[in-house]
């Protein structure tokens, strides 16, 4: 095995867990707004800063496989795939922790009636399910799943797109939950936005993969 | 559209009955650097030998198939002219030991019994230390050996000399392989340079430097060209698998 391979299947090791940390959080953070555990959604804040250090770690070492080993063609690819996902993830975890912050600053149990009027629970679930696709086709190395995700992130805008109006027609009949109300709409707000880090994974693994640049393209085209 | 300055079509070259450089095809662009790159005992050596006819000066050793030079087949035409337009600098700097700097530069005008006024010599001297880079360096030192001189000041002193002779293509054999970074940098930056006037192929061992000097790479394994293409390309998504395990460092 080249030395490079070694560094290279660590730096792989160390993205797998970086999201696995990611996704600890996103689950967290579920379980966290359908039973209103606060304390739950503490803990999606301190393991952000196990996120941040993966982070940092990812970076470095991106950086000494620059330097040592001079990476070309496919080896080249993953390195920056890797350095542009380990952004992305962190994104991820921010947005995480930004979810979870709100249910902390939320004062009382978020309505079952609201979670259901606003989708929140379902956009969530197929926010987490769309990060798991992400490590399926990173470590199987699977194109087709990566593109797969621009169809399901289509779910999640759509669900954003009708969130005022879902969102104002529920406060009509019950106008004493305004504060829920907005804390559930910015975390739909972050869902969309975790959707959108997802799919811009989904496109470093496709360059990783076969060399193409799809950022920018219109998506309807890939997922054809 | 780039013009073609040499091109070849079907060539093969032999050592006896061992068939080293396997039917290749392709063309040359001017005013390029192009690299040619692959393992040991792949043929690009031999490759780049036969280009200038230096191939067949080795006993036993044949070649067929065409290589051309503009229109003109490069092995229709007296070897030493085809040397004339297409110059070469070797893995080693080989200055003539006994001659100064300033006659190395003309040494190939001296071997091949032409004559130049004095003024016209000092011109390609001067023009010739010039554009490899190296008059600065020596121009208080003209008549001191050329052995006198750095091994990276020696290689621009051999590219000055093949220079001198005002060819059309430069074969440059590994001209780093012997120097340190620095001395490296300076003939790389001098490629750059020297591409303007010239084309130039270069085989080397030295991947990076490939990516670093060429427009177009060739990559040859047993005597076969596997993948040939813009640099850039080749660097960040060969075509080939065998390419790639070549320039990720996993060739078996």
């Amino acid at each position: 095995m080249a030395k490079i391979e070694g560094e290279l299947k660590l730096l792989r090791e160390e993205v797998t867990n970086m999201w696995n940390l990611v996704h600890s959080q996103l689950t967290k953070g579920l379980t966290a707004l359908e039973n209103f555990d606060k304390d739950l959604a503490r803990e999606i804040v301190m393991i952000e800063k196990r996120v941040n250090s993966a982070e940092l770690k990812i970076d470095r070492d991106c950086e000494d496989i620059f330097a040592i080993y001079c990476p070309v063609a496919i080896d080249l690819r993953f390195l920056l795939a890797a350095l542009k996902t380990n952004t992305n993830l962190e994104r991820m975890g921010d947005i995480a922790e930004g979810i979870a912050k709100f249910i902390i600053d939320t004062e009382s149990a978020f309505k079952p009636a609201l979670l259901k009027a606003t989708k929140v629970v379902e956009m969530y679930h197929e926010a987490i399910y769309i990060t798991e696709e992400i490590l399926v086709a990173f470590e199987k190395e699977d194109s087709a799943i990566a593109r797969g995700i621009f169809k399901r992130n289509e779910f999640l805008d759509k669900i954003n797109m009708q969130a005022n109006e879902l969102i104002i027609g529920y406060l009509k009949d019950h106008p004493d939950e305004i504060n829920q109300a907005l804390n559930l709409l910015s975390i739909i707000r972050r869902l969309e936005r975790l959707g959108d880090q997802a799919e811009n994974i989904a496109e470093e693994i496709i360059f990783y993969l076969e060399a193409k640049v799809i950022r920018h393209a219109k998506k309807g085209k890939l997922i054809d | 559209m780039e013009s073609t300055i040499i091109r070849s079509e079907n060539f093969n070259a032999y050592f006896g009955n061992n068939h080293v450089v396997k039917n290749i095809t392709m063309d040359i662009p001017k005013n390029n650097v192009v690299a040619v790159m692959g393992p040991s005992g792949c043929g690009k050596t031999t490759f780049l030998r036969c280009i200038n006819r230096m191939h067949e000066l080795i006993a036993g050793a044949t070649a067929e198939g065409k290589m051309l030079l503009h229109d003109d087949d490069i092995y229709q035409i007296n070897p030493i002219l085809v040397r004339l337009k297409i110059g070469m600098v070797f893995q080693h700097p080989n200055p003539f030991p006994n001659l100064s700097i300033y006659d190395n530069v003309i040494a190939g005008y001296k071997l091949s019994g032409m004559r130049l006024s004095k003024d016209k010599r000092n011109d390609i001297v001067e023009s010739s230390l010039t554009k490899a880079a190296l008059w600065n360096e020596v121009k208080d030192s003209l008549h001191k050996k050329g052995t006198f001189l750095s091994g990276g000041q020696q290689q621009r002193l051999c590219i000055a000399r093949a220079i001198a002779m005002e060819p059309e293509v430069l074969l440059l054999d590994e001209p780093t392989s012997a120097l340190d970074p620095i001395s490296t940098a300076s003939i790389e930056q001098l490629l750059f340079e020297l591409k303007k006037n010239y084309t130039l192929i270069i085989v080397t061992h030295n991947m990076q430097q490939a990516g670093r000097v060429s427009d177009k790479t060739a990559f040859f394994y047993v005597g076969e060209l596997v993948e040939y293409d813009n640099t850039r390309e080749m660097f960040t998504n060969p075509k080939d698998s065998r390419t790639q395990n070549y320039i990720t460092g996993r060739f078996s």
